[in-house]
Order: C-alpha cells, then structure tokens, then sequence
C-alpha cells in the first residue's frame, strides 16, 4: 500500500476539453450575494432545508451572509454538510432546496440558494470552523474514496476516530470529481474540496483497490469499523456489433476522460450520438452541445413525455440543439476501419425494440448512457453483506448492513442518487459508527 | 473564543443579549423557549395592575419588498395576573440560575411601589426595571412616559423603589423629549443603578386611504402608538452615545431600538452600552435569531482580537463628538471607477439635482462653477478629469465636488465611488478653534450686506 500525499493544486495537467466550458453560475460577488440573500424571507421551519437531503439550515445560513458573517454561514453549512461547497454546484437545486422554496410556489424566481452556498463556501469554509473530539483511537476502514466515503470519514476524524480511505483510482473524489458536468462543478474545484477534507486528517490510500491488492479479511482486522462506498460498477454497453469499436465509449468513462484526460479529443467529431434518456445521457448530450459538435442526438427507447432525465435538463439540452430520436432502439455500430461511422435503428414500441428498421444516423462518437453495473459481486466479498436484488448494498436506516461492523452508503446503496444523498448517508452512518465505538459494541478483530 | 459574558450593575448575564419588556417575553413558557436558544437574560413584560387590551394593536412601515423596518403598538402592559405572572418568574429563575431574569414594573402610588418590589423580590429575580417609556394608554393615565417626561417626578418616583429595592434597579427612558439627558440625570440623582433606552417613538402608522382612519384601526377609530424596530436604530443609538459620552452619567446603560443583527448590537456596545435588549427583531423572525447574534459578535470579537465583550464597550465612545470639534481641513472628494461601473448614472442625477452638480455625463462639460468661481476653465477641467470616458460612464469635477458622499450612497455598485481624502490644509481646524481665536466669520452674510 502507497500512501499518496495529494498533490496541491492545481494538479491537473492543462489541455483538457473540459476547460473549454463556462461556469453556468459564476460565484457571486459580495454586492450580488447580498442583494440575492436579502430576497430570502428567513422562512420558519423552511421547506428548503426539509427538501435538502443534509437538511442544511438554509434559512440561518442566508440570514447571515445577510449580516455580513459569512464564516458562520460556512458553519451552518458545514455543520449539515461537509461536502457544501461541491453540492452548492452538483445539486439538481431545481428539485431540490430551490424547488421547494416558498417564492417556487408563489409563482416568483426562488432564492438562488446554490449559488449562496457557493459563495458562503468559498468565501467563509475554513477548517477551524469545525469542532473536534478528542482522539479515541479507534480506527475505521473506508472503501472508495467518492462522496459517500469521504463525508464518512471526515465526520469520523471529526468525531475523534481514525480514518483510511482507499481507493483503486489514482485520484480521489469518485465521480464528484470525475464526473459531474464541467459548466456545474470542474474537476479541480471538487479536488479543492477533498484537499480540505483531508486537510481535516483523513487518510487517503490510492491505487488500492479493496479485493484484489486488499482483502476483505485483511481491512476487517485492521480497523474497528468498515464503511463501503464504492459506488456503480461499469457502465453497461448493449451487446451489439460494433460496441467494441474505435470512437465508442460508455458514459461515465467518455465524461471521466473529457474532465481529466488531456489525450481525449473530439477535433473532427461532426455527428454524435448518445444511447438513454436519464440525466448521465443528458449530460453527455449537453456536453457535446457545449463542446461545439454540429449535430448531437440522443436516441432513447420511448418518448420525449416519458425522458427519465429532469424536465429543466432537457429543456436546457433542447436550446443547446440536441435533437431527440424517439422510440428508437440501437442494433448496430456500423464501423469503418475499425471507427464508428453511423447507426443502424430500430422502431422501439412501448420501449422495446420491434422488426421495423429505421434510418441508420451518421456517427462518428457513439455513447452509451444506459446504466452502471452493480457491485454484487464485491459486496459478496465481506462476510454477512448481502445485496437487494437489484444490486443495492441491504443495510438498515443507519445504513448498517448485516455484518454489525460493517456499514455502507452512497449510489452502491441507493442504487444511484445524487452527491448531496451519499453524503447525507456517509455522514448518517458516521453518527451510527460514532455510536457503536463508543458503546464498545464493535472492535478490531471481533 | 472571546468571553461574552456581561455585567450590568450586578446583573450578570452569559451573553449581553436581553429579551426587551414586551410580548416575547410574556410568559414563563415563553422565557424558557428563549434561554434554551441562547438569549442571555429577558426584561418580563411589564407587570401593573390588570389592564384590558384593544385588538387589533400593531401596524408596520414597509419599504420595497421589506416587510416591518418599522413596528407600532399600542398595547399596554401585561394582561395576565400577577400571581401568574410572578410564579412563573420563580420558576424561570430557579431552574435558569446563570440567565439574567429582570422584571418590569410600572406603578401609581408609593404604596403599590413598595408592595410590587417586595413581591417581586420574592421571586429571586436579578434586577428590576422601571418602566418610564410607554407612550401610549399608560401615560394618559400618569405613568410610562407622563412620568419619563417629567424630570422631577421621575427622580421622585426611582427614590421611593430605592428606598425599598435589594436588587439593581434599571430605569428604562422614553426618547420623547427634548432633552434625553434630563431624565436619565434625574434617574441617576434618584439613585438607579442603571438605565436603559429606548422605549418607543410616538408614531401613527398610516392613514387608511378608504375609510380616512388612520392606522392600526380599532373599529373606526386609531390613537398614535409608540414605533420600534430597524427605524429607530438611528435614534435610539444617537440616545445611548449622548448619554454615554456624558460624564454625569455614572451608570451603565442598557442599549434598546432596532436592534436585528449582531452589527447592530456591536454598534451599541461600541457606543457605550454595557448590554443590548431586542423586541421587534424577536417579533419578526423568533428567539432563533440569537444564534446568529452570538455567533456573529463572537466571530467580529475575535476578528478585532479582543478577548471580551467589555473590550468593545464604548469604544467608539470618544469618536462621538460635538459638530463644533470637527475638523474643517478633512476633505473627500468622490472618485468613479470606471471599470466596475454599470452606468446607471444614479450618482449624476442624485448630484445634479440633489447636490452640488459636479458629476456630468461623459461628454458634457463642467459648469461654471460655485466653488471654484470661474478660477479654472470649465472645458479644461472636464478633459483634466476624464480624457477618454468610456460608455456612460459619469465623471466628476473635483473642484466642485464638497464630499458630501450623496453619489456613493446612491451608487448601486459596491465600491464603485469612494471618497478620496483630499485635505484643505494639513493642520486641524475646527469651529470651536475659529470661534477661541476670533475667526468665526464667514463671508456673506447679513453683515456683508449692510
Ligand atoms: C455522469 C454522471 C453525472 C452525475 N452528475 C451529478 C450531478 O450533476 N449532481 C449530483 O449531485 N450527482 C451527480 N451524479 C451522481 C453522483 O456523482 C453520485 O451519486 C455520487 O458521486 C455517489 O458517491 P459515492 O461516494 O457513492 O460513489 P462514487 O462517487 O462513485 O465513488 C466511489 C469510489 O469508490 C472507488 N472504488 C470502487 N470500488 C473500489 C474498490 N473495490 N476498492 C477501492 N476503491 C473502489 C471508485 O474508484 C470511486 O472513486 C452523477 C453521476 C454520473 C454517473
Ligand atoms: C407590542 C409591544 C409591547 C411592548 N410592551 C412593553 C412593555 O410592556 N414594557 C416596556 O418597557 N416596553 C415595552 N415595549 C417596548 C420594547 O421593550 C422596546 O423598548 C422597544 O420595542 C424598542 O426595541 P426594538 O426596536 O428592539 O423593538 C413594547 C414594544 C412592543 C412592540
Ligand atoms: S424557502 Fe426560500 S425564502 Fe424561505 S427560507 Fe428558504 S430560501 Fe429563503
Ligand atoms: S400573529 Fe398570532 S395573535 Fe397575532 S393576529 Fe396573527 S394569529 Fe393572531
Ligand atoms: S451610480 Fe455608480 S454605477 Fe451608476 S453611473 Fe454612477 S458611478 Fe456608475
């Protein structure tokens, strides 16, 4: 095992596409946040901290930065959410916080309550505002070093305990950092933030993927507790000719590569292609759209009524000139030399593929955004951990699974949710482990 | 982590946030709700003999979407017995020792006086606080501010509950008068302890447009109430820093009026109030807001490198001086930034009509001048100002520019006008020097005329 120190930023090589978007919500300045947080009416009982999954005092965090006390407006954040300033970017606010904002059902534009904590985060967060037990030497394990596992952790240092985070990829963060969309949250900014979290003194492991350099047995002697955020697997392909050709990728591996990989390029790319409808399929069409490429489609199995992705998504992909290909299904990549070159379709009927052929799509980039693999497989590697039948890690609310020295949380255990839940649930069962150390009902070895 | 823990003449309280007399703090119930959010001490409601209350009581200023700058009541003291009253207060102060638990009073004769400050001893209180400042109802009927307007009275009455009282004794001051610091003198010759102010300003809210009543309507009719909340602020703070900076005033003083927000509060304190009671900001927006007042002054404290709350306490004191010890020689000139202006021009219009007319839009000359009669042209000066103005952008003449700081108020861009020092002379000059050395003329006058 390599203890990695993280590198400062910025550590990200230059070159990359993803440092071609613009930020759709620049940081406020002073004047502006001021004049947004005086809208707020400092709701009792606020329907925007129900709606937030950390349940952040919304209210009480604004009302300050109306008072000119932005650290205590970090606290407030802080002390629901340790990981503010990544979701004050990443949260769907539109279905969340902002939706539920009283001026939303008053029929008015809600208070911009992402973009104050974005800038409550960047200008007030410092890691003094966050108060700290004394050490217990416990010590608690943690798989995958995402949101889930990180929230998780630094709760546990906060709470007195040790923590170890490891991690199979070489940079922390998971798709934090790999994978939310450039014009919300940039790679860099989400590893500004887990430089923080680890500046709070959680330990990262890199390269070290739990199961094959680590074994189950080995993290269970060595630490007191284990946390499991290991996420989704893959992405899932159709198994279709040509899938495995030149120019065709899975969606969160294409996303991963254009936010950190300075080779990818798309220079000649005229016509792409993106198999779904949720919202990775929508990020990946809006990216393409941003990025310049003449003509996107998304190809998705029903209709344009029946889209999985957020309504406000789509239409901010629509106005970006993505065009939708309804009720069609994939059956092959036709490709040249080894490269994608167009698509061969089907007409889809109540989302399954019929007999009937449709025109075949010029493609040069074909993406499949048609879901993760779930981890059965890993979690079958722990003792007493089972898995629903869809593949979601089974715990119960304090997200304990069926080892009492194991718990889990984040998209491997909702099954894929948003930042903003796996770090409710890291945090959640951080609370829970806290509990049990204490009580001495789980240890080393037991 | 700075100590916020205060003292007013014997009354110790964690915090120097008091709940003011007034509905917040009405009953126990509601008292205790309110230590458990961190308020540091909490003036009861007013006790006297039962009085009957109208409906409806309250009426507000709004400005733009802000609702209640401003609040008006015309409630009287509480409406609930006594014997309620004063067990509930036991209670409260027995299972809140280290809270700072005061009871007001307002009484007619001696004899209600002695027996009231009895009674209320008895319940273990910290202080007592004489309510000299209703100034509606009660002072129709001799007492709040018919006795807070009357010096003499007023001193009178604070002797005989300092005969009697055990405990420190508060007297609160109506700003109705004239003179704020006659009454407080009188409190202090009559012995208080300490005083505290403001109560509320006589006001009437507004006038019903359709039924011709004015505003809060009781029925048909309306009586002028007392106005509190964000538009005192201004007042109430002036009270504090004249009766602070006064030298015969040898108590402490508790500040009251407007106070939302930990600034606010700082404000007070720096001005030379020992602690600070809210009403208006706890009718809004409830108890919780105390959180973000300790928070904040404990954040500001730290900032300032000052290890308590007594640090701040009058510092700003001698900074507040007579108009007569300003200095004549401090100038400021109004400075645009162009890079950061939206041109709007707001800071042109509010100058043009306004104030002295020497911001003009770009492309137009100065004028001739009032300042500076005619000695530089009004052409050079406008291309010595701004050679290359860009889009919309305003420029100032500086030689016509008095400082009066009308543009960067108006200005909707934070930082945008700053006032740049530009001294007249380096030596400080102020009205009382002219006036010892006999150079109080200032040309243009009658005198000139004859
Ligand atoms: C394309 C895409 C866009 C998204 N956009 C948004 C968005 O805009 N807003 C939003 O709120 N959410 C978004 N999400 C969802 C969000 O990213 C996830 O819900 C969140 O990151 C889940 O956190 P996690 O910690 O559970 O897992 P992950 O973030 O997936 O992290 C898991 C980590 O564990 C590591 N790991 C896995 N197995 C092992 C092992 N065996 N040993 C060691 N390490 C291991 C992985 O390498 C990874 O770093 C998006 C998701 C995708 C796929
Ligand atoms: C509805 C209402 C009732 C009040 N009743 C009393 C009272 O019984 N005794 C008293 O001393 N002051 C009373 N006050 C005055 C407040 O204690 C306080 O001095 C005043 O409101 C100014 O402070 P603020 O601006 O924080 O509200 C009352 C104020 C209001 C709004
Ligand atoms: S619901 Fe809207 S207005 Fe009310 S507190 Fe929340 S952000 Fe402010
Ligand atoms: S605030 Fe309460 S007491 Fe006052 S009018 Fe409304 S409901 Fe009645
Ligand atoms: S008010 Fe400010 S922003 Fe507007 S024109 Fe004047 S200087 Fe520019």
């Amino acid at each position: 095992m390599n203890a990695k120190p993280v590198p400062t930023s910025p550590a990200l090589p230059a070159g990359r596409l993803e440092e071609q978007f613009a930020d759709k919500a620049p940081l406020y300045t002073s004047s502006e946040a001021l004049a947004e947080a005086s809208r707020c009416l400092y709701c009792f009982d606020a329907p925007c901290m129900r709606a937030c999954p950390t349940h952040i005092d919304v209210a009480t965090f604004i009302r300050k930065i109306g008072s000119g006390n932005v650290k205590g407006s970090a606290r407030t954040i802080l002390d629901a959410n340790l990981l503010g300033a990544s979701c004050s970017r990443a949260c769907p606010v539109e279905v969340l916080c902002e939706g539920a904002c009283v001026y939303t059902g008053w029929g008015r534009k809600p208070i911009a309550i992402g973009r104050l904590q974005r800038f409550a985060m960047a200008r007030g967060a410092s890691p003094e505002l966050l108060p700290r037990a004394p050490r217990t030497g416990k010590s608690v394990g943690l798989v995958g070093a995402g949101p889930a596992s990180l929230a998780c952790a630094a709760k546990l240092v906060l709470f007195g305990h040790d923590a170890v985070v490891y991690e199979k990829g070489t940079l922390p963060g998971g798709l934090d950092v790999s994978g939310i969309a450039p014009y919300k949250l940039d790679a860099e900014s989400a590893l500004d933030e887990v430089r923080f979290l680890l500046a709070l003194g959680v330990e990262l492991r890199t390269r070290v993927e739990i199961g094959k350099d680590v074994q189950p047995a080995e993290l269970l002697a060595k630490h007191d507790a284990l946390f499991l955020g290991p996420g989704l697997g893959a992405d899932s392909r159709l198994p279709i000719p040509g899938a495995d050709g030149a120019g065709v990728f899975g969606a969160v591996e294409w996303i991963a590569r254009m936010k950190l990989d300075p080779q990818l390029s798309i220079a000649g790319v005229t016509h792409a292609a993106v198999l779904g409808g949720g919202n990775t399929a929508l990020d990946v069409v809006r990216e393409f759209a941003q990025l310049g490429v003449p003509n996107v489609r998304l190809v998705y199995r029903r209709g344009e009524s029946e889209l999985p992705a957020y309504a406000h998504e789509w239409s901010a992909a629509k106005k970006e000139g993505v065009q939708l290909v309804p009720n069609a299904v994939a059956t092959e990549i036709v490709l040249e030399q080894g490269r994608a070159k167009a698509l061969k379709l089907a007409r889809a009927h109540d989302g399954k593929p019929t007999a009937e052929a449709l025109p075949a799509l010029d493609a040069d980039l074909v993406v499949f955004a048609i879901g993760q693999a779930r981890l059965a497989e890993f979690a079958a590697r722990f003792p007493d951990v089972r898995t629903t039948k869809e593949g979601r890690i089974e715990t119960d609310a304090s997200g304990r699974t069926a080892n009492a020295r194991i718990w889990a949380g984040g998209d491997a255990r909702n099954g894929g949710m948003e930042v903003v839940n796996a770090v409710a649930e890291g945090q959640d069962a951080a609370r829970a482990i806290d509990a049990e150390l204490r009580a001495g009902g789980v240890t080393r070895g037991s | 982590m700075p100590d916020l823990s205060t003292n007013l003449a014997g009354i110790q309280s964690p915090n120097p946030f008091w709940l003011a007399s007034a509905p917040p703090t009405n009953s126990g119930e509601q008292v205790q709700r309110a230590f458990d959010a961190g308020w540091g001490g909490a003036v009861w409601k007013t006790l006297g003999n039962p009085i009957v209350n109208v409906s409806s009581r309250l009426g507000s200023v709004d400005y733009g979407d802000r609702r209640m700058i401003g609040l008006n009541n015309i409630e009287l003291i509480t409406d609930r017995p006594l014997d309620v009253n004063l067990r509930e207060i036991a209670e409260v102060k027995k299972r809140y020792p280290k809270h700072a638990v005061v009871v007001s009073l307002m009484f007619d004769t001696r004899d209600e006086w002695r027996e009231a400050i009895r009674r209320s001893e008895d319940t273990g209180c910290d202080g007592l606080e004489l309510n000299f400042g209703c100034p509606h109802g009660m002072c129709e009927r001799g007492m709040g501010s018919a006795v807070g307007q009357e010096p003499k009275v007023l001193e009178e009455l604070v002797r005989w509950v300092m005969d009697v009282a055990n405990v420190p004794v508060i007297a609160k001051l109506t700003p109705n008068v004239s003179h704020i610091e006659d009454p407080a003198l009188a409190a202090v010759r009559g012995g208080a302890s300490a005083l505290s102010l403001i109560n509320t300003v006589q006001s009437v809210m507004g006038v019903d447009l359709d039924r011709l009543v004015p505003l809060p309507r009781v029925g048909n009719l309306s009586t002028h109430g007392g106005l509190c909340g964000p538009a005192v602020k201004p007042i109430a703070l002036r009270m504090v820093g004249v009766l602070a900076r006064d030298p015969r005033v040898t108590v402490p003083i508790s500040g009251i009026g407007g106070i939302s927000t930990w600034r606010d509060a700082a404000e007070f304190l720096a001005l030379g109030a020992t602690n600070v009671q809210v009403c208006t900001a706890v009718m809004h927006h409830g108890y919780r807001i105390v959180e973000d007042l300790i928070d904040g002054l404990d954040a500001y404290l730290a900032s300032k490198e000052m290890k308590s709350v007594s640090e701040l306490v009058g510092r700003a004191t001698p900074a507040f001086v007579e108009w007569g010890e300003l200095d004549l020689n401090h100038h400021v000139v109004a400075k645009i930034d162009a890079a950061t202006c939206i041109g709007c021009q707001l800071c042109h219009v509010a100058c043009h009509d306004g104030a002295h007319q020497c911001i003009h839009l770009p492309g137009t000359p100065a004028h001739a001048g009032h300042v500076a009669p005619m000695a530089k042209f009004a052409a050079e000066r406008a291309r010595a100002a701004n050679p290359a103005s860009p889009y919309r952008v305003p420029w100032v003449d500086e030689t016509e520019c008095v400082g009066c700081n009308l543009c960067a108020l108006v200005c909707p861009v934070e930082g945008c006008i700053t006032m740049v020092e530009q001294r007249r002379a380096s030596a400080k000059d102020t009205w009382h020097d002219r006036m010892a050395t006999g150079r109080d003329h200032v040309p243009g006058g009658l005198k000139d005329l004859r």
